[in-house]
């Protein structure tokens, strides 16, 4: 194989600390995959089987395309679920279409091994060293903590800003930094700048405004392209959004937390389901509990674990009366069925709430 | 000079259109056919309404509902475009204030809302499959050799209905041809097939919901008395079919036309206005972005569908 060139599958804003890790680590040159587009999707989608779930063909089609523009190793990180076997899948379609490349899982029988991945790394970079990889690691990781903080912010904020389009604008000048930093302290100085700068953003945001929790199956929630800029279409209605799933959550906190929702909402769920379908239906009972006014749950088509969550999810919504609704997205959803929804899911939720202040008024 | 407002639902198949005063009577009304050309239908529709309407109204204001709202909302100014299912509940509340479901079935969609106390608390719409709504009727209907009118009649007399596998529309009709092949009287399998979308839509539609009575049916299919007949016997309850069912819809929309009116008048000239449409595909970039640009008189006035938020005026 002649020069590496390395490359990843694509999810939301996450390409620039995946970069910037592997650019630091690993001397070959890294190509950060293109934007997901409606030709990535048809790409995948005509490669993959049919009833397979929606994030294995918009990462296959990721794939397709970086391997045309030159990719010659590329990574993957997969287990839970379903998604544990599309590594041997993937590997095995790609390798029939006739591409030459080297595929890396990240993730072994569902665990991340260290030590594994170490090994990979090293056979990439012979002169890898630990403590070049932990280095790093920790600024990456930190890296996504931050990007996770301010998303959250903005996903609290964005529907009030009274010039649309602000707080893009400084995230992602934010995430240009990012990518350039040269230490810890660094980082975290560009951080703090661009907070306090995402904080001064104007915004009319009321006292009372409508608030929504988003849970569901993690690539659709992450990738925004894969769930028609839901959070997009939300904030247009002035809703502020409440959405747990991110790449620091997944990586470094739900092996601890997932056993505290398993005991928080013991009376609906007694074992793990797979994936995030456990974490969903314990956020489901504190979006509840918490005086949420609703509920979206959203996933991919066909996938199993959240297929498993929606009964249990619908009982708890009944039983504290909070709104629920369901989305499943594939490459054939129509956009126009989603907007309608979401009208009506909005108009239901603002109609419920001037009930209960006329209701607590009186 | 009354004030009276206009409330259009157009639908895939159908095109609404009422005309309601201040206190929510119905002063003018039309039902008639998309034919697949919207703005045609919404032209020829208000021609007509606007003959029905008596000389001492003006028109304070318009509301667009239906899968075309938006694009007919544009093109009469209208002051509110809303979605069907909060239009439905609007207009079903006006006249049953104490109603706790409401069952819709139309051309292509079908829905339920569940309301209580006078507000929506939760609702469902078809998503995959469209066996079990009008359209499905109507090409079994054309299918058959028989009139759409004349089918409830027919499922309504006959006592014995063919069992009909009516998960999916086309397994529905292959099932259909075997059970005229072997024998069936047609009213029979008529009234098989009024029965089939009960159930399709009880399965799918209302799966999970709490259907607790009062009920009010309506969209299209209310008209079709067989239909109406085994709603009743399935769910074992009364079923209220609003002589206005078909209309609820631009009933609802007139309705919140009124409460959001911002003082402008409409005259309703619609007749010489050159309304045109344009689909293109975008170049720019690889999500090949349907757009479609908005013409009035020659002059672009919208243009929808960029996935990247492009400007193009």
């Amino acid at each position: 194989m002649s020069k590496k060139i390395v490359s990843f599958p694509m999810l939301g804003n996450y390409s620039v600390p995946i970069k910037y890790f592997l650019s630091h680590i690993l001397d070959c040159k890294i190509l950060e995959p293109l934007k997901i587009t409606s030709k990535t999707i048809e790409l995948g989608n005509c490669n993959s089987p049919e009833f397979v779930c929606t994030p294995f063909k918009f990462t296959l089609g990721t794939y397709i395309e970086d391997l045309k523009r030159g990719a010659n190793v590329l990574f993957q990180a997969g287990g839970g679920c379903r998604y544990g076997y599309y590594f041997e899948l993937q590997d095995k379609i790609l390798k029939d279409l006739g591409y030459d490349f080297k595929y890396i899982n990240l993730v072994t029988k569902g665990d991340q091994d260290l030590k594994k991945i170490y090994q990979d790394l090293k056979e990439l970079n012979p002169h890898l060293k630990v403590d070049k990889v932990l280095y790093y690691g920790i600024i990456t990781k930190t890296m996504i903590k931050y990007m996770d903080k301010c998303d959250d912010y903005i996903r609290q904020n964005i529907g009030f800003e009274v010039v649309k389009g602000s707080f893009e604008k400084i995230n992602k000048k934010m995430l240009e930094e990012f990518s350039k930093v040269k230490n810890i302290f660094k980082l975290r100085k560009i951080y703090k700048k661009y907070y306090k700068e995402m904080k001064k953003v104007k915004t009319n945001k009321p006292k009372e405004t409508l608030r929504v929790g988003i849970i569901g199956e993690l690539y659709t929630i992450m990738e925004p392209f894969a769930n028609y800029y839901l959070e997009r279409e939300l904030a247009s209605y002035n809703i502020e959004i409440k959405r747990y799933t991110n790449v620091h959550y997944l990586l470094f906190e739900k092996k601890r937390t997932v056993k505290k929702y398993l005991k928080y909402a013991k009376e609906y769920i007694k074992y793990r389901m797979g994936a995030d379908a456990a974490d969903n239906i314990g956020r489901c009972k504190y979006l509840c509990t918490h005086n949420y006014d609703g509920i979206i749950h959203i996933k991919s088509a066909f996938c199993t674990p959240e297929i498993g969550a929606m009964p249990i999810i619908n009982k708890i919504c009944k039983e504290y009366d909070v709104p629920v609704i369901f989305f499943s997205f594939d490459a054939n959803t129509s956009e126009t069925g989603i907007k309608t929804r979401i009208e009506a899911f909005y108009d239901m939720i603002e109609m419920r709430k001037k009930n209960e202040r006329m209701l607590s008024r009186n | 000079m009354n004030e009276c407002y206009l409330g259009i639902d157009i639908g895939s198949i159908s095109t609404k259109g009422v005309i309601i005063d201040n206190d929510n009577n119905i002063i003018a009304s039309l039902y008639s056919w998309t034919e697949g050309n919207p703005i045609e239908a919404v032209k020829k529709l208000i021609k007509n309404l606007k003959k029905q309407l008596p000389n001492n109204y003006q028109i304070k204001g318009i509301g667009t509902t239906g899968s075309a709202r938006k694009l007919i909302g544009l093109m009469l100014d209208a002051n509110i475009v809303k979605n069907e299912i909060t239009a439905h509940s609007v207009g079903t509340l006006n006249f049953y204030p104490d109603v706790r479901t409401i069952l819709e079935i139309g051309g292509q969609d079908s829905k339920i809302i569940i309301i209580n106390n006078g507000i929506i608390t939760d609702y469902s719409m078809n998503t995959l499959c469209a066996a079990g709504t009008g359209a499905f009727l109507s090409s079994q209907a054309k299918r058959l050799g028989i009139d759409i009118e004349e089918f409830g009649e027919m499922a309504y007399k006959s006592n014995n209905p063919v069992k009909i596998a009516a998960r999916c529309t086309v397994f529905a009709e292959s099932d259909l041809v075997h059970k005229a092949q072997i024998g069936y009287k047609i009213d029979d399998i008529v009234s098989g097939l009024c029965k089939s979308i009960v159930l399709n839509y009880l399965n799918n539609v209302g799966k999970g919901k709490k259907i607790i009575g009062p009920i009010v049916f309506q969209g299209g299919v209310s008209k079709n008395i067989g239909v109406v007949k085994y709603f009743k016997e399935i769910l074992n309850q009364e079923i209220i079919v609003d002589p206005n069912s078909h209309l609820m819809g631009a009933i609802g929309i007139a309705i919140l036309a009124r409460k959001n009116k911002i003082g402008k008048v409409y005259d309703l000239n619609i007749k010489d206005i050159k309304f045109e449409i344009n689909g293109e595909e975008c170049e720019r970039c690889s999500n090949c972005c349907e757009i479609l640009k908005i013409y009035k008189n020659d002059e672009l006035v919208d243009a929808w569908g960029s996935k990247c938020g492009r400007e193009f005026k």
